[in-house]
């Protein structure tokens, strides 16, 4: 028997007025993925999670986590989440905050308390436990708010723009969590616009635009598949570089500069030989792997989606 | 119980405010001075007056309690609107609730848990404030209203109705328009009980009609009405003129439309934050 995804969704809509926020998602992750959700802001991420955590009501398709509906309770017991714009009950205390959210989850009292200790500890806070949150800067309160989404030991944790209101300690923490939750087990939806940090901790993603999934990939074969290619010559006619649309469709010259991109590395040795026989004088030949940040360039346009 | 959680810590939210403390702290003034107050009244009454007629001895102790219970009355209703109008629309607002509402709970244990909190901390005030009236008067003279305990089960009714009248606007409107709302019906019902008092002093139809109409669209001032009534001495009711006497009574068939009034406001409450995109 195979255990049921993590988040399933088919078609899940939602509009507000006559704006589709999601159009049509459709979407699978499977148990124990790090899964990376990007587009552009005003892409329909936020509405998609706050779907998905019944948080909004869908106006149509239908979403499940671990198999049960989305909306259903059940569902989210599994869950831990922290949402964007976090904002928190900032008169209490960061261990009774906690102490609060655990009571939520329906834990023991003593298993609380520990798992509490065990947290602020992760997330480097444990010297500002009986500290109220209306004191911590951003960067502490999206610790404690990422506390608070593992107090339950989640099975699927969702995450909303993690790292945008941390510095760079405070992202390598949350790179690390995630590292050790995939070590666990637990599904990790991330949703972000941080390009570097998906990069780093993704196994797959799924590029979203207007509400809709427009593309979805292993990360590794998305990346290192294909490889761009920076050249400096002289001597380069311009039918010389048309001739290099043969391994490439997006040839560009500037001046002495050609950049282009390659299906694959194999690729390499062939365009130098090519350059060299039509007698180009090549001063430099690099080739890059293509970042994630091209790619969403590419697969979502530059005019972000507007 | 996720309610239970809530409602402690609602309860917890307002005892960590300053307003609690900064309404505890004036209403500790006012009894003081209430109690100052009443105290040179008896003065008088043991004093000067003492051949005064009793029953007009206690006209004036019935006038004083009654007086002083009315600004409680008022007191908690402010408190009760003042404290819970942003609840439910402050946290929707700045997305507090987001962490909250998805966790494994329903929705319905936000809207009960906050009432249950709130509900204990009011009742808590409104038994300070009430009992210490009540208190001062018969520690200081021996008086005793009529049907006490009935009028501050009335009192209590009032600050429930209200509750749930504030958090069914906090659960559909912003926090400014859920205010100026719960404060408009409560306009409307405290003139239309006048209205309603003087039509029945004056026998004219049309202004009573009016002034239940007034009831009807939020009953907190006839369940006020009708607490005074079950307070005042028999002879001030038959006199008919103090300014707390009522000419006209609410019957007890308002008692019944204010709870179900309360009960529909909670629940439509509830319906709206299940409606509500969060």
């Amino acid at each position: 028997m195979s255990l049921p995804p993590a988040i399933e969704t088919q078609n899940l809509r939602k509009v507000y007025g006559e704006k589709a926020a999601v159009d049509d998602l459709s979407l699978t992750v499977e148990q124990g993925e790090v899964f990376g959700f990007l587009g552009p802001n005003g892409a329909g991420k936020t509405t998609s999670v706050k779907l998905l955590l019944g948080l909004v009501s869908p106006s149509g398709g239908e979403g499940h986590l671990f198999g049960v509906p989305v909306g259903n309770p059940q569902g989210r017991a599994r869950v831990g989440f922290l949402p964007e714009h976090f904002r928190f009950h900032d008169w209490l205390r960061a261990d009774e905050f906690l102490a609060l959210h655990a009571d939520l989850y329906h834990m023991r009292r003593d298993l609380a308390r520990r798992r509490i200790a065990e947290l602020l500890d992760l997330v480097g806070l444990a010297p500002y436990a009986d500290k109220r949150l209306r004191t911590f800067s951003k960067g502490m309160l999206q610790r404690i708010g990422l506390a608070q989404a593992l107090l339950n030991q989640p099975s699927l944790v969702i995450l909303d723009e993690p790292t945008s209101g941390l510095d760079p300690v405070g992202r390598r923490l949350v790179r690390d969590i995630i590292r050790d939750l995939r070590q666990q087990g637990v599904t990790v939806f991330l949703n972000s616009h941080l390009l570097s940090e998906v990069e780093i901790t993704c196994d797959r993603v799924a590029f979203i635009k207007h509400g809709k999934v427009i593309h979805t990939s292993p990360l590794q074969k998305l990346v290192e598949g294909e490889i761009r290619l920076e050249i400096k010559a002289r001597n380069l006619a311009p039918e010389v570089s048309a001739g290099l649309e043969k391994w490439s469709r997006n040839v560009r010259q500037d001046g002495e500069r050609l950049t282009l991109t390659l299906p694959s590395e194999a690729d390499l040795p062939a365009v130098n030989r090519y350059l060299v026989e039509q007698g180009v004088e090549v001063y430099a030949f690099t080739p890059q792997q293509v970042s994630l940040e091209d790619l969403f360039i590419e697969i979502v346009g530059t005019d972000g989606g507007l | 119980m996720s309610v239970l959680t809530i409602a402690r810590l609602t309860f917890r939210e307002a005892s960590r405010r300053w307003v609690l403390w900064v309404a505890l702290l004036l209403g500790v003034a006012f009894l003081a001075i209430y109690a100052l107050g009443f105290h040179e009244i008896q003065k008088d009454i043991e004093g000067s007056m003492r051949n005064m007629n009793p029953l007009a001895a206690k006209e004036m102790q019935s006038f004083f309690l009654i007086a002083g219970l009315y600004v409680v009355n008022f007191l908690t209703v402010m408190m009760t609107v003042l404290t819970s109008v942003d609840t439910l629309s402050g946290e929707i607002a700045s997305g507090t609730i987001q962490t909250i509402v998805s966790k494994p709970m329903q929705r319905w244990e936000v809207v009960i848990g906050k009432w249950l909190g709130f509900a204990g901390m009011l009742t808590m005030y409104l038994l300070l404030m009430a009992g210490g009236v009540m208190a001062v008067v018969f520690l200081r003279s021996g008086y005793q209203a009529p049907h006490a305990l009935a009028a501050l089960g009335l009192m209590l009714l009032n600050v429930l109705l209200l509750l749930s009248v504030s958090l069914l606007g906090g659960a559909s409107l912003s926090t400014l328009s859920n205010g100026v709302l719960v404060f408009g019906l409560y306009g409307i019902a405290f003139i239309g009980g006048w209205v309603e008092q003087f039509g029945a002093f004056l026998k004219n139809q049309t202004a009573m009609n009016i002034g239940i109409f007034c009831s009807l669209v939020l009953p907190s001032e006839a369940i006020w009405r009708r607490a005074s009534f079950l307070m005042e001495s028999p002879l001030v009711s038959a006199m008919g003129v103090s300014p707390f006497a009522s000419s006209s009574v609410p019957s007890p068939i308002m008692i019944v439309y204010a709870i179900l009034y309360a009960a529909a406001a909670l629940a439509l409450a509830v319906r709206q934050l299940y409606r509500r995109d969060l």
